[in-house]
């Protein structure tokens, strides 16, 4: 789908005035957002800008301070009805994260957090559990119906494996991988939640250039499957390269937005984040 | 003149899997030595056996002509081999400052000040929240405290596993310039780096590794223009 038939359409996220202060730091401040079906945006900004920040509102890794977060017309985050405040005086117990995943967001992260010591396999199968049916007393009975669910969910992690590119054994643990493999496997991990909206926090940190390439085919494709994602990235020729559409953030706050091309070559953008191209060498 | 780091055919194995399969390589002091391959090759498990967190299969390491193998890690510290782990590593519950003085816990002369005021001028932000708990800093934030953390030691070797990971842009820039000033200061450093330009730009030497081997080594220049190395691993066709 072109960038301008993208305008068209509803977003699939959307996040209004969003801020989250930490005591007296503000990290993300009133920042909108909005992706759209089979959409691919990049947020890149400064260390500390409040990328991931901004992520962990999306996912209820954090509580938002306030604002307002809708994915596919429900909401993940906003003031709770004024009968459920009065009520129950937990105004954020629907934005958490299981529910989050349920809805249809998945992310990885920048500090990887796999199972350690759960196998390859076993990792992805995790993320599958959110979409099975089977509870505590099938687990128990083990009927015919719990082991067609277990081996389905068995086929489709491998599936996963081989789409996200992991040539490994599914017996080896997580630990024990690279870390561009470790990147991967959270990939998996967080397809296999069957997501509509992937959140992709420096995906290729740790890879070098063939594998970022690597990288860059494999968020296609998953594109292609019919999945908006996000991702925050500071290599910026993969950003530039896959994105359609680029914002930055800066303290907390959205300084720019636009395709690539229009962000590149923002004076502001170069000036907080990317730096003038000749400072290669000297102390800028 | 021997050098400052002799690694003679080192085998380092998870179990039954073997990372690294009979490597050979020497950094000579006041070198920048970069160690550059895919993931998987072998790089991180080098520098975790060097630095006393693995302990290799066969093979022998020698630090200023001494061997280091088998050691554990505060005592290849208090040799004077400082690591800055990839994926950072850091004490998140503990204060930035605390993190900072772990750094130099195993040191007892008394430049451990100048030091830290160095790592300040060199990342600001974590001076002005050296107070608080380092894992609310943010990923890059991290990664400059790991850096600042492994100075500290004020090593004779540094070992940096990816040090301009997670960090922007203009913030890549700087570390690279730190780690050639850390060099003209007399510092030795052994760099694992995926950005191979820029590590090749900056070493004196560098070895690439691959599934364990080391298939070509050379001045960081002369690999910059080799052929191979930039179809394998500078991402140009």
């Amino acid at each position: 789908m072109s960038a301008e038939a993208v305008e068209e359409v509803a977003p699939v996220l959307t996040a209004q005035g969003v801020t989250k202060q930490f005591g007296g730091l503000t990290a993300v401040n009133n920042v909108d957002f909005e992706v759209h079906e089979r959409e691919i945006v990049g947020l890149i900004g400064p260390n500390g800008a409040g990328k991931t920040t901004f992520f962990n509102c999306l996912t209820g890794m954090v509580v938002p301070t306030k604002g307002l977060i809708t994915f596919r017309d429900k909401q993940i985050f906003g003031p709770a009805p004024a009968w459920r405040s009065a009520l129950l005086r937990r105004e954020h117990d629907a934005h958490s994260a299981d529910r989050i995943t349920q809805i249809g967001l998945a992310r990885t992260f920048q500090n990887i957090r796999l199972f350690p010591n759960m196998t390859v396999l076993e990792n992805v199968i995790v993320g599958r559990h959110c979409r099975t049916s089977e509870g505590l007393l099938s687990a128990i009975g083990r009927g015919p119906r719990f082991h067609r669910t277990e081996r389905e969910v068995r086929e489709r992690s491998r599936e996963l494996l081989a789409f996200v590119g992991i040539k490994r054994q599914d017996d080896e643990l997580a630990r024990n991988l690279p870390y561009g493999d470790q990147r991967r496997l959270e990939i998996a991990r967080a397809l296999a939640t069957d997501p509509g909206l992937l959140l992709l926090d420096e995906p290729t940190a740790g890879m070098n250039p063939n594998e970022t390439r690597d990288t860059m085919e494999l968020v296609k494709r998953i594109r292609d499957l019919g999945l908006a994602v996000i991702v925050i990235e500071h290599d910026m020729k993969f950003i530039f390269n896959l994105c359609d559409r680029v914002a930055v953030l800066v303290q907390g706050q959205k300084l720019v937005e636009g395709t690539p091309t229009e962000v590149q070559g923002d004076p502001r953008v170069v000036e907080a984040y990317l730096g003038s191209p000749a400072a290669g060498e000297d102390e800028s | 003149m021997t050098a400052l780091l002799e690694v003679e055919d080192l085998h380092v194995a998870y179990g039954a899997i073997e990372a690294v399969k009979g490597i050979s390589f020497n950094v000579d002091e006041g070198q920048v030595v970069t160690l550059i391959g895919g993931n998987g090759a072998g790089k991180t498990t080098t520098l975790r056996t060097l630095s006393g967190l693995l302990k290799p299969t066969e093979g022998d390491i020698r630090f200023r002509g001494e061997s280091i193998k088998g050691k554990a890690g505060h005592e290849v510290l208090r040799l004077g081999i400082a690591h800055a782990p990839e994926g950072r590593r850091i004490f998140g519950r503990m204060t930035i400052q605390e993190n900072l003085d772990l750094g130099a816990y195993a040191r007892t002369d008394d430049g451990v000040s100048k030091d830290q005021d160095r790592v300040f001028e060199l990342f600001p932000v974590l001076g002005e929240r050296r107070g608080q708990n380092a894992g609310v800093l943010s990923g890059g934030e991290q990664q400059m405290l790991a850096i600042g953390r492994a100075m500290m030691s004020r090593p004779k070797l540094l070992m940096l596993d990816e040090p301009s990971m997670g960090l922007s842009p203009i913030m890549m820039q700087r570390i690279f310039s730190v780690i050639d000033e850390l060099q003209q200061a007399g510092t030795t450093i052994l760099l694992v780096e995926q950005n191979a330009q820029a590590a090749l730009s900056l070493a004196d030497y560098g070895y690439v590794i691959e599934t364990g081997h080391i298939v070509l080594d050379g001045r960081g220049e002369d690999l910059l223009h080799d052929e191979n190395v930039r179809k394998a691993y500078l991402g140009e066709d």
